[in-house]
C-alpha cells in the first residue's frame, strides 16, 4: 500500500506541534506584554491639561518644594492639587501677560476652578494613602519618577497591583531616610538592602504579610 | 408538599371570598391553622419553657414546615417567572456575551481633579471634618456630629457632649441623611402644580397679608408641627404681635397630648418629667417604649442598660416590669411583661395606686394576675425613692396623672423623676388645636393658612375631614420637604430646607438648646421655616443664619429663657418694641455662602468641631466699634457651635406636688371603657417610618421592624388567640421557606363607617382582643419608595380617640396579601443560639452559658492555626443590653453604602443588610420572653466561606479579618452557602442606584460601591480600622483601645457592641470576652468566631412563678 502522506508531512507535523506550543507561549507573552504596555497602563503618556504646567520648570529650575503645592501629602490620603490661589501667589506678580496663564487668571477672576486631568488614576476599589507612605520613608520619586524632569507630567510606573506589591512585599528595597523624601534626585545607595532593613525596623514598617493583605488597600 | 400547600390555600379561598362574614365572637373551629396547633402544643405543655423559637410555625413544628426548611432552595426559586421567555433571554444573552468581551477593550475614562479657587479655611482634602448640629424630631432635638467630606455630609454620629445623645443615635437621625439626598424631594416653588418663583409667592402672600392687616389677621392661621426652636417660637410670637387676631395651631400625628394633659391634671400646670434611670432599681413601664422612642430615649436607654451590665464583680441589676398592649422593644427586654388590653391597663394602674395608698386612685377591680400584681406592689414598696413608674404617650391623661401621684407617694420625685417646664415652645393639646382649626376652616373663617412642615392631609384623623375643609380656605401655603398630599391641596408649595441645609436651633428633652448648623448649602431652591416667617413679618431678605444669630445675640445671657423675643429693631415694617434695640447696633456679617462654588458648604460661617474650645483666631469683627458685649457674644457663638450645646440652657429643675384631689374626678382624662369582647384598635407610630414623614426613605422602609421583622408594609397586628377567634392566619408562601414571602389573610377594619383593608400579622405577646395598626403608611404622594406601600391607618383614627378605636368591626375578605418579612430567614434549628438565665441562676452559676453545649477544645481543627502577632480584631455583643432598636443596622447601611433592594426583592429574601437583628421567642405563645441578637459577620478564624471560594475572593488577613475582595468575586455564592450564620449578601441585581445624581454625594468615599454579581458582607468597618492604623503609625504608636469604633458600635444607645483588639488583654473587648457570660455562636462548629456574645441575664422577681403555663389565664 502506498503511503497516503508524503514523507515531508512528518516534518510539517513536528513543526506545527512544536509551533503550536510556541505560538501559545508567544500569545501569552504578547498578551502579558500588551497588558503591561503603556497602551493599557497609560504609563509615560503625558496628558493634555488646561494649563501647560511644567513641573520641570517649577521643581527642577525654580526648586519649589513638592509640599508648596501638594500641601496635604503628609496628613491626608490625597496629596492635594493646589487651588488657584496658590498659583496666584506668584503669578499675580510674575508672567502677568503670558497667554499660557490665561486660564489661571480666568479661574481667579471668575471664581471657577480649573479642571485638571488626573494622571495617576488608581481603580476605584483601591484606597491609596499618601501620608502613610511619605511618613514611612517612601519618597515621591519612588512612584512618581523624576517629576523635576517632566515638562508635562506622566505616569512613571504601571500602577498595576503587581507593581504595588513589589514594594509591599519587599519595602527594604525602596525605603529611604525621611529627610530624603522630597529629594527628586535621590538614588538608592549601593548598600540599599542593608540600609533599607534598618529603616524598615526604625520606621516600624509592618511586615510583608500585613502589607500584602487585601484589606491593606481594598475595602 | 408544594401541591398540598396550594390546596390548603385554595380551600381557604373557597370559604373566604366575597362572603363578608361578620366574624366577631364567632370562634372559627373549622379553621385548622398551624396556629391552633401551636397553641395546643403549648397548652399540652409540649413546648418546654426553656425552648427558644423564632416563629409560630417553628413552634408548631408541622411536617410541612419542616420539609420546607430542609429544602435547600425554596420551591419555585429556580423557576423562570420573568415575562421574557427563556428562548428570548438566551438570544439576548448570546448577543450580550459576544459583545461583552469588547467592553474590556476600552480604557478607563479620564477623571478630573477640580481644586478650590480659594481654599476654605481648615479643610484638608481627603480628611473628614465633623460639625456639631442637632436634629429636631418629634418635639425634641438630638445632638449630632456629622461627618463632612469636602463639604458633603456623608455620615451622622451622635454628639457625646449632648445630653440627649451621649454619642448615640437612633434610626431616624441615621436615616435623615438619605432624606437630605432623596431625589424625590421637592425642588421648586409650585403654584397650583406649576413651577413658580419665590418672588411671585412673596407678591401674592404679601397682598393677602396686607388685606389681613385691616382685621388684625383675623383670617390668618399658622399650622406648625411641635415647635422646639426658640428662634422660630420668637418669630411666631412676633407674627402674632403684628397680627393679634391671627392664631397659631400645632399638630403632629404622634403628639404628646396625653402627657401634657396628664401633667396638667396632676400639677395644675404643664410639666415635663425627666427620668433618672441610673437611680432606679425597680421600674414599671406602662405601655411606654422609653427605650426606643420619644424625647430622651437614647439617654434613657443608655442609663437603663448601664444598670443591667452584670458581671461576677457587679452581680446586681435593675428590674423592669412592663404592662403593654402592643409588644415593643421595651417590653421585649423586660424582666416581667404582662400583655393587657387598654382598659385592663387602666384598671391595673389604678389598683397599683390603691395598693400603694395613693389617695386619688379611686375604685379598681382586682387585677387578674394577682400574683404578678402583688409581687410588683411589694417590689415597689421595698424600693421607695429608687423605683419609677413611666407611662407611654398613648395612655390616657388619667394614667399619666396617676403615675405622677404614685411616683410622689413612693418618694421618687427628685430621685428617679424630676420635673422641668415643657420643652415645647407652646405646649398645647395638639388634637384640640387641629380640631379648632378644622372647625374654623369649615366655618369659612380662615382666609390665609400657612402650613409650616407636616402633612396634615395625610396625618389628620379622618373624622376631621381635613382635606375637604382645607379647600374652603382662600389662600393655602404649604412649606414641606416633599410635594406631598398636603401640597397637592395647597395653592403654594414652598420646598423646605432639610435640617442639614439650614440654620436653626432646637431644644432637647431637658431644655438644652443647640444651634442647628447646616452642613451644605440647600440642594434646591428651598426655604426654611425661619425664612418663610421672616417674609411674613416683612423681612423677606433675612437669612436663617441672620435670624438665629440675632435671636441668640439678644438672648445669649439667659439661654434657658423660654419666652424670649426677637430683637425687634430689625423688623423694618414693625412698630414699637424698642426694648431689644441694642442687639442691632452691630451689623451682622452677611452670609457669604452664596458666593462659594466648589464645595457647597457654608464654610465661612460653619465651625467644625475641634478638640478643645475654638482656636483663638480672631472672630470676624463687625463694622463699627466692637464692644466687649459683641466679643462676648462671638465667644459664646463659637463655643456653642463647636460644642453642639449652648451651655447653661437646660431648664432648671422644678419641685412640684401632685394635687391628688384633681385626679380622682371621674370625667378627667377620657377614661377608657372596656368593650368586653369587642375588638379595640390601637394606633401606634410605625417603628421605622414614624408618622409617615419617612415614608420615602428606603433605608427605613426596608428596615425590619424590631418585633415583626416586616418591611415595606404595615399590618394589623394581633395576638395568636385573637387571630384564631377571627379565623385569620398567615402562611409561608410557596416561594417562602427561608425566603421572606408570607401570605397573610386580609381583613377589613371598619370604624365609624370608615374602613381599610389590612393584612393580618400575628404577634406573640400581643394583648388579646385588640389589634395594633401602625401609622404612616398608605401615602399616595410620598415619592417612589413610599407611594402605595401599606394601608392608611389614619382613615380609622378619630380625633376624640387618638390612640384607640374601641369596638372596631372586622370582616374577613378572603383575600391574601404578600408581606415582605425577614422573620423566616435563617432558621437555626433548635441550637443554643441565644443563651439566657435569670440573675439568680447567674449568681449561682456564672458559667451557665457553657452548660448545655458541646464546647470544642482549642486546636481541634485540621486547618492550620493562624498566628496573630499584632492586632487581632474582635467584637463582643452584650445580649443583655440590646434592645433591638435597629440603630446599628441603619448606621451600618449609611457607613458602608449598602443599597436598598425594594419590596419585591425582600420577598425573595435578598435584603442586603450586613448586620441584621434576629429576634427569638422563648416560652408561651401568648406572652413569650423575647430576645434580640444582632448578627454581623462573625469573622471566623476558621471561616467556612474561605475554603470554598474557587477564586480566593474571600480570604483571611493578618489581623483576623475575613476580608471580601469584590474585584475577585465571580459570584458563585458558594461562600454564602457554606456560611453557618448566613451573614453574606449577594448582589443578585444592580441594587445600587448609579443614576440619581443626588445620591452620589451621599456615599462614603472610603468604601467601594458594589456592583451586580458580587458577594458582600460586614467588614468590621475595615475603613475605620485602616484609618486608625494609618494615623497611629504616623505617630509611631499602636492603636489605642477605643480608637477604632465601628459604625454599629458608635450608634448603639446601650453600648451593647464593643469592638477592639483582643490581643491587648487590657482592652474593653478582651475583658468582655473573658467574662463567664461570653459564648461563641455555633462555636461547636469549630469556626472560632471573632464576634462573640454575652449571654442575657434577666432579673425576674423570685416571688413570681416564672413558668409560662402559670402565666396563662
Amino acid at each position: 500500500m502506498s503511503q497516503i502522506f508524503h514523507r515531508s508531512t512528518n516534518t510539517i507535523a513536528r513543526v506545527s506541534i512544536f509551533g503550536a506550543l510556541f505560538i501559545l507561549a508567544a500569545l501569552t507573552w504578547m498578551s502579558y506584554g500588551i497588558n503591561s504596555s503603556s497602551y493599557v497602563t497609560q504609563a509615560f503618556v503625558a496628558r493634555e491639561q488646561p494649563v501647560q504646567f511644567s513641573h520641570k520648570h517649577h521643581v527642577g529650575d525654580d526648586g519649589i518644594d513638592c509640599r508648596y503645592c501638594h500641601t496635604s501629602v503628609e496628613q491626608s490620603a490625597f496629596a492635594g492639587i493646589p487651588p488657584t490661589k496658590t498659583c496666584m501667589n506668584c503669578h499675580s506678580q510674575l508672567f502677568l501677560r503670558s497667554a499660557y496663564l490665561e486660564p489661571v487668571r480666568a479661574s481667579w477672576r471668575d471664581n471657577k476652578p480649573l479642571q485638571w486631568t488626573r494622571v495617576h488614576d488608581l481603580p476605584d476599589f483601591v484606597y491609596f494613602n499618601h501620608s502613610i507612605h511619605v511618613n514611612k520613608g517612601v519618597g515621591c520619586s519612588t512612584c512618581h519618577g523624576r517629576v523635576d524632569q517632566m515638562p508635562l507630567v506622566y505616569q512613571a510606573s504601571s500602577l498595576q497591583m503587581e507593581w504595588c506589591l513589589g514594594c509591599h512585599r519587599q519595602p527594604e528595597k525602596f525605603v529611604r531616610p525621611r529627610d530624603q523624601i522630597y529629594n527628586m534626585a535621590w538614588e538608592p545607595p549601593p548598600d540599599q538592602l542593608e540600609q533599607g532593613r534598618r529603616l524598615v525596623r526604625d520606621y516600624k514598617i509592618q511586615d510583608a504579610r500585613t502589607l500584602s493583605s487585601c484589606s491593606t488597600c481594598h475595602r | 408538599m408544594e401541591e398540598s400547600a396550594h390546596q390548603k390555600n385554595s380551600k381557604h379561598r373557597q370559604t373566604g371570598p366575597g362572603k363578608n362574614l361578620p366574624v366577631l365572637n364567632v370562634p372559627s373551629e373549622s379553621h385548622r391553622s398551624i396556629l391552633n396547633l401551636a397553641a395546643r402544643r403549648v397548652q399540652r405543655g409540649n413546648a418546654s419553657p426553656d425552648e427558644y423559637w423564632r416563629s409560630l410555625d417553628e413552634l408548631a413544628d408541622t411536617p410541612e414546615f419542616r420539609a420546607m426548611l430542609h429544602r435547600e432552595f425554596p420551591p419555585a426559586a429556580s423557576e423562570w417567572n420573568d415575562p421574557l421567555s427563556r428562548r428570548r433571554f438566551l438570544h439576548l444573552m448570546g448577543a450580550s456575551l459576544a459583545l461583552a468581551g469588547m467592553t474590556a477593550c476600552t480604557q478607563q475614562p479620564a477623571e478630573y481633579i477640580v481644586p478650590y479657587v480659594k481654599p476654605p479655611e481648615g479643610i484638608i482634602p481627603g480628611k473628614p471634618q465633623y460639625y456639631a448640629t442637632a436634629m429636631p424630631f418629634g418635639g425634641a432635638a438630638t445632638g449630632l456630629l456629622v461627618e463632612s467630606r469636602e463639604g458633603r455630609p456623608i455620615k451622622i454620629e451622635g454628639n457625646p457632649d449632648h445630653p440627649a445623645s451621649l454619642g448615640a443615635t437612633d434610626i431616624f437621625a441615621q436615616a435623615s441623611l438619605l432624606t437630605l439626598y432623596d431625589p424625590d424631594r421637592s425642588q421648586t416653588v409650585n403654584y397650583l402644580g406649576e413651577i413658580s418663583t419665590w418672588s411671585a409667592f412673596l407678591g401674592e402672600v404679601g397682598a393677602a397679608l396686607e388685606s389681613q392687616r385691616g382685621t388684625q389677621g383675623a383670617g390668618l392661621r399658622i399650622l406648625t408641627e411641635t415647635v422646639v426652636s426658640p428662634t422660630l417660637a420668637a418669630q411666631l410670637r412676633e407674627l402674632l404681635r403684628q397680627f393679634p387676631a391671627a392664631k397659631w395651631h400645632q399638630y403632629e400625628a404622634v403628639n404628646r397630648d396625653n402627657a401634657i394633659v396628664g401633667a396638667q391634671l396632676a400639677f395644675g400646670q404643664p410639666m415635663t418629667p425627666l427620668y433618672r434611670f441610673e437611680n432606679a432599681d425597680v421600674i414599671l413601664a406602662v405601655d411606654s417604649d422609653f427605650l426606643s422612642c420619644g424625647p430622651g430615649s437614647l439617654r434613657y436607654a443608655r442609663e437603663f442598660a448601664r444598670r443591667r451590665r452584670v458581671s461576677t464583680e457587679q452581680p446586681l441589676m435593675n428590674r423592669l416590669y412592663v404592662i403593654e398592649s402592643t409588644p415593643n422593644s421595651t417590653g421585649a427586654v423586660a424582666d416581667h411583661r404582662l400583655p393587657l388590653r387598654p382598659a385592663e391597663i387602666e384598671n391595673f394602674v389604678r389598683a397599683v395606686a390603691a395598693a400603694l395608698g395613693v389617695p386619688s386612685a379611686g375604685a379598681a377591680a382586682r387585677p387578674d394576675n394577682q400574683e404578678w400584681f402583688s409581687a410588683l406592689v411589694r417590689d415597689l414598696q421595698n424600693h421607695r425613692g429608687r423605683s419609677l413608674i413611666i407611662v407611654g404617650d398613648e395612655q390616657p391623661p388619667f394614667i399619666h396623672a396617676l403615675a405622677h401621684a404614685i411616683n410622689q407617694t413612693l418618694g421618687n420625685n427628685g430621685q428617679t423623676v424630676q420635673f422641668i417646664d415643657p420643652v415645647e415652645a407652646s405646649p398645647v393639646e395638639q388634637m384640640q388645636s387641629l380640631r379648632e382649626l378644622a372647625g374654623e376652616m369649615e366655618a369659612g373663617r380662615v382666609e390665609l393658612l400657612i402650613i409650616l412642615g407636616g402633612n396634615p392631609v395625610h396625618t389628620a384623623p379622618a373624622d376631621l375631614n381635613f382635606a375637604a375643609r382645607l379647600s374652603k380656605v382662600r389662600l393655602r401655603v404649604h412649606l414641606g420637604l416633599y410635594n406631598d398630599e398636603t401640597s397637592e391641596l395647597c395653592h403654594w408649595h414652598i420646598p423646605e430646607s432639610h435640617y442639614l441645609e439650614s440654620w436653626s436651633d432646637a431644644r432637647a428633652f431637658d431644655g438644652t438648646a443647640s444651634i442647628i448648623q447646616p452642613l451644605i448649602l440647600p440642594l434646591y431652591q428651598s426655604k426654611s421655616a425661619h425664612e418663610l416667617l421672616a417674609a411674613l413679618t416683612g423681612q423677606p431678605d433675612r437669612s436663617s443664619y441672620d435670624l438665629v444669630r440675632d435671636y441668640w445675640k439678644a438672648n445669649y445671657r439667659n439661654p434657658s429663657n423660654k419666652t424670649a423675643a426677637l430683637p425687634v429693631a430689625q423688623n423694618a415694617g414693625a412698630v414699637g418694641g424698642a426694648a431689644n434695640n441694642r442687639a442691632q447696633t452691630t451689623a451682622i456679617p452677611a452670609q457669604s455662602a452664596n458666593a462659594v462654588t466648589a464645595p457647597k458648604a457654608n464654610t465661612s460661617t460653619q465651625t467644625p468641631v475641634t478638640a478643645s474650645t475654638p482656636s483663638a483666631s480672631p472672630a470676624p469683627v463687625a463694622a463699627g466699634s466692637p464692644s466687649p458685649a459683641s466679643d462676648d457674644f462671638e465667644k459664646f457663638w463659637r463655643k456653642s457651635l463647636n460644642d453642639g450645646v449652648i451651655a447653661g440652657s437646660a431648664f432648671p429643675l422644678k419641685t412640684v406636688t401632685a394635687a391628688s384631689s384633681q385626679i380622682s374626678s371621674p370625667n378627667n382624662g377620657l377614661r377608657t371603657t372596656d368593650y368586653g369582647h369587642s375588638i379595640t384598635l390601637l394606633f401606634r407610630p410605625d417603628p421605622a417610618i414614624y408618622d409617615g414623614r419617612f415614608a420615602n426613605n428606603g433605608w427605613l422602609q426596608e428596615l425590619p421592624r424590631p418585633l415583626t421583622k416586616l418591611t415595606w408594609d404595615n399590618a394589623a397586628l394581633m395576638s395568636p388567640s385573637t387571630a384564631t377567634r377571627l379565623g385569620v392566619d398567615y402562611r409561608v408562601s410557596s416561594r417562602g421557606g427561608e425566603r421572606g414571602e408570607i401570605h397573610a389573610d386580609v381583613i377589613e377594619l371598619s370604624y365609624q363607617g370608615r374602613s381599610v383593608r389590612a393584612p393580618v400579622w400575628i404577634v406573640p405577646g400581643h394583648a388579646d382582643n385588640c389589634i395594633t395598626v401602625h401609622l404612616g403608611y398608605g401615602r399616595w404622594r410620598a415619592g417612589r419608595a413610599g407611594n402605595g406601600a401599606g394601608f392608611n391607618a389614619n382613615v380609622l383614627r378619630s380625633s376624640d380617640h387618638q390612640w384607640t378605636a374601641p369596638g372596631v368591626e372586622i370582616k374577613r375578605t378572603g383575600d391574601t396579601y404578600q408581606l415582605a418579612c425577614t422573620q423566616f430567614h435563617y432558621n437555626m434549628e433548635g441550637r443554643e443560639i441565644v443563651r439566657a438565665a435569670s440573675l439568680d441562676e447567674f449568681q449561682r452559676n456564672p458559667k451557665f452559658a457553657h452548660e448545655k453545649v458541646e464546647e470544642p477544645t482549642a486546636h481541634e481543627s485540621l486547618y492550620p492555626e493562624y498566628e496573630y502577632k499584632g492586632y487581632a480584631w474582635g467584637m463582643a455583643i452584650d445580649l443583655n443590653s440590646c434592645t433591638g432598636c435597629n440603630a446599628c443596622v441603619i448606621a451600618c447601611q449609611a457607613e458602608n453604602n449598602i443599597p436598598v433592594v425594594g419590596r419585591e426583592q425582600v420577598l425573595r429574601g435578598r435584603a442586603m443588610h450586613w448586620l441584621r437583628i434576629d429576634r427569638y421567642y422563648k416560652g408561651a405563645v401568648h406572652n413569650p420572653e423575647t430576645f434580640f441578637q444582632p448578627l454581623p459577620c462573625m469573622h471566623c478564624e476558621k471561616a467556612p466561606c474561605e475554603v470554598v471560594c474557587p477564586v480566593n475572593a474571600t480570604v483571611h488577613d493578618t489581623e483576623g479579618l475575613n476580608v471580601m475582595v469584590y474585584n475577585r468575586c465571580v459570584g458563585t455564592r458558594y461562600c454564602s452557602n457554606n456560611c453557618p450564620y448566613k451573614v453574606r449578601r449577594f448582589n443578585f441585581l444592580l441594587y445600587q442606584d448609579w443614576d440619581s445624581p443626588s445620591l452620589r454625594p451621599m456615599r462614603n468615599p472610603e468604601v467601594s460601591v458594589r456592583s451586580r454579581g458580587v458577594m458582600e458582607k460586614c467588614t468590621y468597618c475595615v475603613q475605620r480600622i485602616q484609618h486608625a492604623k494609618i494615623e497611629s503609625e504616623k505617630e509611631n504608636r499602636t492603636i489605642r483601645d477605643g480608637e477604632v469604633v465601628t459604625a454599629c458600635q458608635a450608634a448603639c444607645p446601650t453600648e451593647a457592641i464593643v469592638f477592639g483588639n483582643i490581643n491587648d488583654h487590657s482592652s474593653q473587648v478582651a475583658k468582655l470576652k473573658a467574662s463567664p457570660r461570653n459564648y461563641g455562636l455555633l462555636a461547636e462548629l469549630q469556626t472560632q468566631p471573632r464576634t462573640t456574645y454575652l449571654a442575657a441575664v434577666r432579673n425576674p422577681n423570685p416571688e413570681i412563678n416564672h413558668t409560662p403555663q402559670e402565666a396563662m389565664k
